[in-house]
C-alpha cells in the first residue's frame, strides 16, 4: 500500500503569531513546527503501515525552505520519504492554489492511500482535502474520527455534536482525520537518527508542469484587505449577590443581548 | 565551531522536552507528597518510555538503546533534568559500565537493562570510604570458581528498586614502591542472594521519591563469570566508563537551571512591588542576568566536553569543569530564585523550595565539588611536573 501524507509546517500557536506587510502570514516572526493537527494524521498513517503489515508511507509538504522542518518530524516519526515543493512563486497562495500543487505533487507518487489532517493550525481552512480529492478524482472521506483500512475499503467514524456516522468508501482514497484518532507517538531517538537517511525530494513549480501564475498571492480568490489586533480583554464584572443576584445577572445578560 | 544544534540535535531536545512536560511534570507534586513513586506509576512511564523508543538513550543502537553520541546524550540528559529526579530516572539510562560485560554476562545484565527487564545500581561508596574510594574494604575473595562478599556500601541510590548491583571490592593488595595498593574489582551482583541485604538509608534532602539505600554483605557467594571485566582493574573500568556518567550531573543540573530560570523570570515579570515587576529593579534583575550568564556557560561546557568525546580529545578535566561548575551554577541559581519569590520561594506551595533543596546534592555526588576541582588542578600541575 503506498500512503501520501500532507504536512504543514505552521507558525507554532504558543508564539506571537503575526501577519507580514503583504498580509500573509509572518513565517519568520515565530518558530515554525509540524501543525499539530497533521501529527495524527502521521499517527494514522503509521498505525495502517503496522497493522498490514506493509505499506510505504511519502511525506508530502509545501511550503518554504523551513518547510522541511516539517517533514524531518514526520520522518522521524517514522516513514519512509519526503517530498516538499518549494518555489518563491508559492508565496501567499490561497487554497485553490494549495490544492492544485499539492494534486501535481500526489499524482507523481500514485498513492493508494492520501491521509492529511482535518486543518492546519494557521489558516484552519479545512478545505484542502475535499479540494484535493476532487482534483484527484479521489474518493474523499474528511473528518475521521478513527481510521481502518481493509482491503479495498476504507472505513471512517465521524461524529458530530448529533450523531457518529460510520462511513465506508473505496481506494484510492483521501481521508482528512480528526485529534479523535488518537495521540500522536514521540519520535523515538532510533527514529531522530534515522531521519536524517531518509529521502527527501525537492520539487518546483516547474518540475509539476505548474505555471506561476496559477498560484501565489496575486492568483488569490480572496484577498485580505485589513488586519486589526484583537482588542485587550476588557476586565468582568463582578456581580455580588445581596439577594438580588438572580435579577443583577439576568439584567446584565439582558443588557448584553444574551437573553 | 559550530554553536547551532543541527535538525538531529534540535529533534532530540524537543522530543525529550515534549516527553518530560506531558509525561513528568503532572506527577511531580504527588511524588514529593508520598516520598515515592507509586509502583504502578513507575510502570506506567517506564512502559510509555520504552514504547516512545527514549529508553536506553546512552546505549549503542546495535545493542537496542538509542543511540545517541555523547552530545546527543548531555542534551537529552539536560531535558531530562528538568523534572523531577526520581520521575526522570524511570526513563532510565543504564550505567555505561554495563558495556564491559563480556559471555553470559551480555545476555544477563546489559541486554535486559537495555530492554528495561532488570535495573542496575552502582555501588562504590562505604561509610569509611567516600571521595577516598580505594579506601574501602568490602572484599571478594576467590573460593574455588565461586567469589565471597563481605563488606557494606552505603548512600547507594535507587538500590530499593533494582535488581542486581555493579559492585567495586577489594580482591587483594598490590606491593608498589609508593606502599601497599588495593585492588579493586568490578562485579554484578544480583539483588535476593543469601547474605545480600538491601536497606532503605536515612530520608535526605534532596530529590524525595529516590531513595538511597545501604547494602550488607554476609558470605555473598557468586559464581566466576561475574567479574565485570578484569580482576583488579576495577578503576580502569571506572575511567573507561564514568567519566561519561559525570557528565549527566553537569547535563541535569544545567537542565534543571534553566527551568529554575524561567520560572524566576516569570515572576520576576509579573510579580510587582512598588508598583512596577520586581525584575524591574536592578537589585533583582542583576542577579538574574548573572543567572543567565552561568547558566549558559554551564551549558557550553557541558557540551564542549560531551563534544570531545565524540571527538575522542576528552580528558577527565573536560568532565570534572563542567560537573564543578554546572552544579555550582544550579545552587546560585536556586538560591536566587528563592529570593526573586521572597517568603513565596521557601512555600512548599511552589517548587522553588524543591529545587533549592534537591540542588544540594549536585555538589556531593559523583565526586564532590573539591574532588572535581582537585582532577582539575592535577591536570594543571602534572604537565609541569609537580
Ligand atoms: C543521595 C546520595 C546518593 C548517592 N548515590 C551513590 C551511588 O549510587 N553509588 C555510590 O557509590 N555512591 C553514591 N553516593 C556517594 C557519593 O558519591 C559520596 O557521598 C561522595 O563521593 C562523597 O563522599 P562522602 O560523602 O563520604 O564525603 P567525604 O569523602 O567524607 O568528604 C567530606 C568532605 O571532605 C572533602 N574532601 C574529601 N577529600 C578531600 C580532598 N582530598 N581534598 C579536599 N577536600 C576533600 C569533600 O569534598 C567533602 O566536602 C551518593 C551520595 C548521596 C548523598
Amino acid at each position: 500500500m503506498k500512503i501520501v501524507v500532507l504536512v504543514k509546517h505552521v507558525p507554532d500557536a504558543a508564539g506571537d503569531r503575526s501577519f507580514s506587510g503583504d498580509t500573509t502570514t509572518d513565517r519568520a516572526a515565530v518558530d515554525g513546527r509540524l501543525s499539530e493537527l497533521d501529527e495524527y494524521a502521521v499517527e494514522q498513517a503509521l498505525q495502517v503501515v503496522e497493522k498490514a503489515g506493509e505499506g510505504e508511507i511519502t511525506f508530502l509538504t509545501m511550503g518554504p525552505e523551513a518547510a522541511s522542518e516539517a517533514l524531518r518530524k514526520a520522518l522521524s516519526m517514522g516513514g519512509d520519504a519526503g517530498v516538499h515543493v518549494v518555489d518563491d512563486a508559492l508565496h501567499g497562495s490561497d487554497a485553490i492554489a494549495t490544492s492544485l500543487v499539492l494534486a501535481a505533487a500526489v499524482r507523481r507518487l500514485e498513492p493508494d492511500v492520501v491521509i492529511c489532517g482535518m486543518a492546519s493550525t494557521d489558516g484552519t481552512m479545512s478545505v484542502v482535502p475535499a479540494m484535493l480529492a476532487e482534483r484527484l478524482g479521489l474518493t474523499g472521506l474528511t473528518l475521521a474520527a478513527s481510521l481502518t483500512i481493509e482491503g479495498n475499503t476504507v472505513t471512517i467514524r465521524r461524529d458530530s455534536d448529533e450523531a457518529s456516522t460510520t462511513i465506508t468508501g473505496s481506494l484510492p482514497a483521501l481521508i482528512s482525520v480528526t485529534d479523535q484518532t488518537g495521540e500522536a507517538r514521540y519520535p523515538s531517538f532510533k527514529g531522530i537518527m534515522a531521519a536524517k537517511k531518509k529521502p527527501v525530494e525537492t520539487l518546483t513549480l516547474a518540475d509539476l508542469g505548474i505555471d506561476p501564475a496559477q498560484v501565489g498571492l496575486g492568483a488569490a480568490w480572496s484577498a485580505v484587505d485589513n488586519i486589526a489586533k484583537r482588542p485587550a480583554r476588557q476586565a468582568g464584572t463582578i456581580v455580588t449577590d445581596e439577594g438580588d443576584g438572580g435579577v443583577k445577572l439576568a439584567d446584565f445578560l439582558a443588557a448584553g443581548k444574551f437573553i | 565551531m559550530d554553536f547551532v544544534p543541527n535538525d538531529e540535535q534540535r529533534a532530540i531536545v524537543e522530543t525529550v522536552r515534549a516527553f518530560v512536560e506531558t509525561e513528568l511534570y503532572p506527577h511531580e507534586d504527588l511524588v514529593e507528597q508520598l516520598d515515592d513513586v507509586p509502583k504502578e506509576l513507575a510502570a506506567e512511564i517506564q512502559t510509555k518510555a520504552i514504547n516512545a523508543g527514549l529508553y536506553a538513550a546512552n546505549m549503542p543502537e546495535e545493542l537496542g538503546g538509542g543511540g545517541l553520541n555523547a552530545v546527543g546524550v548531555a542534551l537529552a540528559e539536560r531535558e531530562f533534568g528538568r523534572a523531577s529526579y526520581a520521575l526522570q530516572m524511570l526513563v532510565a539510562r543504564p550505567s555505561n559500565i554495563l558495556q564491559a560485560c563480556t559471555g553470559d554476562q551480555i545476555e544477563e545484565y546489559l541486554l535486559p537493562s537495555i530492554r528495561g527487564e532488570r535495573h542496575d545500581c552502582l555501588a562504590m561508596t562505604e561509610p569509611g570510604a567516600g571521595s577516598d574510594v580505594r579506601s574501602m574494604t568490602t572484599k571478594a575473595e576467590r573460593h574455588g570458581d565461586d567469589w565471597i562478599i563481605n563488606g557494606g556500601k552505603h548512600f547507594i541510590s535507587h538500590a530499593d528498586v533494582s535488581d542486581f548491583v555493579i559492585l567495586f571490592a577489594t580482591t587483594g593488595v598490590d606491593e608498589t614502591p609508593r606502599g601497599p595498593k588495593k585492588r579493586i574489582s568490578g562485579f554484578l551482583v544480583d539483588m535476593g542472594l543469601p547474605g545480600f541485604e538491601v536497606r532503605r538509608g536515612s530520608s535526605c534532602v534532596s530529590h524525595r521519591g529516590y531513595h538511597q539505600c545501604e547494602l550488607l554483605f554476609d558470605n555473598v557467594r557468586i559464581p566466576g563469570y561475574k567479574l565485570l571485566g578484569e580482576e583488579g582493574r576495577g578503576f580502569d573500568l571506572m575511567g573507561d566508563w564514568l567519566g561519561a556518567t559525570r557528565l549527566t550531573v553537569a547535563a541535569t543540573s544545567v537542565g534543571r537551571s534553566q527551568r529554575v530560570l524561567e520560572t524566576a523570570l516569570s515572576w520576576a515579570a509579573n510579580r510587582k512591588q512598588f508598583g512596577q515587576p520586581i525584575g524591574n529593579f536592578q537589585g533583582v534583575g542583576f542577579q538574574l542576568a548573572d543567572c543567565e550568564v552561568a547558566v549558559d556557560a554551564a551549558d557550553l561546557l557541558t557540551l564542549r566536553a560531551a563534544d570531545r568525546i565524540d571527538k575522542g580529545t576528552y580528558v577527565d578535566a573536560d568532565a570534572a569543569k563542567a560537573k564543578l561548575f554546572a552544579s555550582e551554577t544550579l545552587a546560585k541559581v536556586t538560591d536566587t530564585a528563592v529570593q526573586v519569590f521572597g517568603g513565596m520561594g521557601l512555600m512548599s506551595e511552589t517548587p522553588i523550595e524543591r529545587w533549592w533543596r534537591d540542588a544540594r546534592v549536585e555538589r556531593i555526588w559523583d565526586g564532590t565539588s573539591e574532588i572535581q576541582r582537585h582532577i582539575i588542578n592535577r591536570s594543571q600541575m602534572k604537565p609541569l611536573g609537580a
